[in-house]
């Protein structure tokens, strides 16, 4: 180590790494994981926000759950912002992922085309 | 450094604990699941060190959620992959149940037995790969080193540690502050500085856990203290009955060479310090500090008179500064945070927390970190779950073989360095065995005098000598032998041996015999005058147990458990002891179901 500088640029490298071990109340993204979900493509969807949130040095919790009974419009993908509602989007493509994540996650704004639900937790 | 993204964390614990109530199979078994469902790219799997809740071994905990799942069998690793893992559901059964409401608790921290700690010393273990150094730098790992080196000065840093009111955590408590001073003014050309990782008390594992946990901050600590007393070498001086707490302490000081985290002008600030490890061969003497560096040194690992103390004189005649792994674990957090929010934790003459390594009859065994201060009630009760099968509490018994008993009566006391010294105690190094009602105190302390009397390295008279007579006196006490005044003779010679031996060992060594006399005189007297061991566990004085016939259902129960063989009868009807046979050992009372065993 050089640098006190180097070793935090080193730092900032490696934290997220190991962000998702630290206990504090954090945005959440669930996605649908069930055997319809699976099948509609939910995997590429999983990999597209690890992707993103990666991308953007983001501080999110990436859970998956089971079938919620609406497989027709699976893929789905729930976001859960601290202290809002749940919002539940749905027949997804990977492409939306980004649109979710910069749109919603980033900038609190809904996206309206590819909501299905909105509701209290 | 692998830098993937994955959607959740499994920490399974492999402290030595851990790993021996099989979490390595478990690990195993969770890579094969995980294979299995072609999970092993979204879900990565981290060996972290103890999270101190050994009872409940093996540990996992899942993140992001944070669930704390305990006690697995290889079959649960199944049931959490493809439930909690596959479909996002907890796993409720695995969960921890509180012990008094039968509750379960998903969280970690939500659990009784972390909610009431402090954690500085323990913050990363459990939590990190403590063979990851990028895991620790993360967490802002070494940066207490880099700003000491790039923008303190030796004296500032030295003047910060005394701020903080930070004391030796390797059982004297003196202020560590002002022993870096001492060995940063002696004068020399070359200054060492040491870690004490011995811990040679019986029941004792804080040290391990922290190198086996997080060596990386035990190592910071070290640079640091280099620093500050002008010293470019350093030893970690660990047993080599710790194994893993050595290999990770190798892999440790390795990673850190190769970011020139040790090694050559440290953050471009021209400091240079080199870290070695020396093994020692498990003597508990060998824990004393001079002792410890003659072992160093190549010699016999033997005490000598101080003065000159280690600041003046000590590793090969060196000025040395020798501290324990707690207190140079501590030292990171009081540089990044400093010395007043270290010293807001504690009590007026004791700052910061303590790990205690917590055990006996209690049923949250393990290793817990609490505040100055705290009670020993809150310890026992709320931490330790209070005692197994609800027995009666009795004593608990601080500081090793060094310390003393504690009872009732001060249960509530807050505890820290002085209140315990007040009561006839000590912090020690931070042993805490809890004692139930079934628990002899004349044998406990026969237990810590047998220890110390093998462990004395026979250099001085009082030790070698006096130790050894103690010890026959309580060995006669406990066999029904006792004579006229022995009780008087073995109080004289545990004041002798106090007053005169050379070190550490032998001066502590009749403390537990002291604490016992001062709050259980009562119980060595009827061992004397009554030929009764009331607790029933010397086995020449124990009274046989018998058993009600009244009161018997013929279980067998009691026939199943007996080790001698002494208990007959018939299945259904009643069954008897014999009392030529019976070594009072009382498994058959504790088995049987309707109460009728006692002691006669
Ligand atoms: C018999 C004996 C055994 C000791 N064992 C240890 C030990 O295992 N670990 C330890 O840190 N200190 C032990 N000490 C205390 C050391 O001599 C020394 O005081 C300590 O390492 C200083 O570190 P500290 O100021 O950080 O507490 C022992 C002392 C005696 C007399």
């Amino acid at each position: 180590m050089k640098s006190l500088e180097e070793l935090k640029e080193l730092r900032e490298k490696l934290q997220k790494d190991i962000a998702m071990r630290d206990d504090s109340e954090k945005p959440k993204i669930i996605i649908g994981m069930g055997t319809c979900g699976i099948a509609a493509g939910a995997r590429n969807i999983l990999q597209a926000v690890l992707e993103e949130i990666d991308k953007r040095n983001l501080d999110i919790v990436v859970t998956q759950t089971g079938c919620i009974g609406m497989c027709e419009k699976e893929p789905l993908l729930d976001v859960q912002l601290p202290g809002k509602k749940r919002v539940t989007y749905g027949n997804l493509e990977v492409n939306d992922v980004k649109r979710i994540i910069v749109e919603y996650v980033i900038n609190g704004k809904i996206v309206e085309d590819l909501a299905i639900a909105h509701f209290e937790e | 450094m692998d830098h993937s993204i994955y959607r959740s964390h499994v920490l399974i614990c492999t402290g030595t604990g851990c790993v021996s109530s099989g979490a390595k199979n478990i690990k195993v078994k969770l890579e094969d699941e995980l294979a299995r469902f072609s999970l092993n790219k979204e879900i990565k799997i981290i060996e972290t060190g103890c999270h101190g809740f050994c009872e409940k071994g093996p540990i996992m905990i899942v993140y992001p959620e944070g669930v704390f799942y305990c006690q697995l069998e290889e079959e649960d690793v199944v049931t959490i992959v493809e439930e909690h893992l596959l479909k996002g559901r907890i796993v409720d059964g695995l969960l921890y149940k509180e012990p008094l409401t039968e509750e379960s608790i998903p969280a970690y921290q939500d659990i009784d037995f972390y909610k009431k700690q402090e954690r500085i010393v323990l913050e990363n273990c459990g939590k990190v790969n403590p063979e990851s150094i990028g895991e620790y730098i993360g967490l802002g790992g070494y940066e207490a080193a880099g700003k000491a080196l790039t923008t303190m000065t030796p004296l500032e840093v030295i003047e910060t540690v005394k701020q903080s009111g930070l004391r030796g955590r390797g059982g004297g408590g003196f202020l560590t502050g002002l022993k870096w001073q001492f060995t940063h003014t002696a004068k020399g050309d070359k200054k060492y500085v040491i870690c004490n990782a011995d811990e040679g008390d019986p029941g004792a594992f804080m040290d391990r856990s922290i190198l086996e946990g997080d060596p990386h901050r035990v190592i910071e600590g070290m640079i640091i203290a280099a620093y500050a007393i002008g010293a470019d070498e350093g030893y970690v001086y660990v047993r080599a009955e710790y194994p893993l707490a050595i290999s990770r302490l190798e892999k440790a000081i390795e990673d850190a060479e190769e970011l020139e985290l040790l090694g050559q002008d440290l953050f471009g600030s021209g400091f240079n310090f080199k870290l070695n490890i020396k093994k020692g061969a498990g003597a508990f003497v060998c824990g004393e500090e001079t002792a410890l560096m003659a072992s160093i040194e190549g010699k016999r690992g033997m005490p000598r008179p101080r003065p000159p103390y280690p600041s003046v004189k000590g590793l090969w005649g060196k000025p040395t500064n020798i501290n324990n792994v707690e207190t140079y674990a501590n030292v990171p957090f009081v540089i990044k945070e400093g010395a007043a929010a270290f010293a807001a934790i504690g009590t007026a003459d004791s700052k910061g927390t303590k790990v205690f390594a917590l055990t006996g009859k209690i049923n949250n065994t393990g290793l817990v970190e609490v505040p100055m201060g705290i009670t020993l009630r809150e310890i026992i009760f709320d931490i330790g779950g209070g005692l197994t099968d609800g027995k009666e509490f009795k004593a608990v018994q601080i500081g090793g073989p060094s310390g003393g008993c504690i009872t009732e009566e001060n249960l509530d006391l807050p505890i820290d360095y002085d209140s315990l010294k007040s009561i006839g105690a000590m912090m020690g190094s931070g042993g805490m065995v809890v004692m139930d009602e079934k628990t002899c105190m004349v044998d406990v302390a026969r237990f810590f005098l047998n220890f110390t009397q093998n462990e004395s390295c026979g250099k001085c008279t009082p030790c070698r000598e006096g130790t050894k007579r103690m010890l026959e006196i309580l060995n006669r006490i406990c066999e029904g032998e006792a004579r006229e005044g022995d009780l008087e003779l073995l109080e004289a010679l545990a004041h002798h041996i106090k007053d005169t031996a050379l070190c550490g060992l032998g001066q502590t060594a009749p403390n537990p015999v002291l604490s016992t006399l001062e709050y259980f005189r009562e119980e060595y007297e009827a061992h004397i005058n009554e030929q009764k061991c009331p607790a029933g566990v010397c086995n020449a004085l124990a009274s046989s147990y018998q058993i009600d016939q009244a009161v018997c259902v013929g279980c067998g129960m009691c026939v199943k458990v007996c080790p001698v063989d002494a208990i007959s009868g018939k299945p259904k009807e009643s069954y008897d002891i014999d009392a030529e046979l019976c070594i009072s050992c009382g498994a058959c009372a504790d088995k049987c179901p309707v109460d009728a065993i006692s002691q006669g």
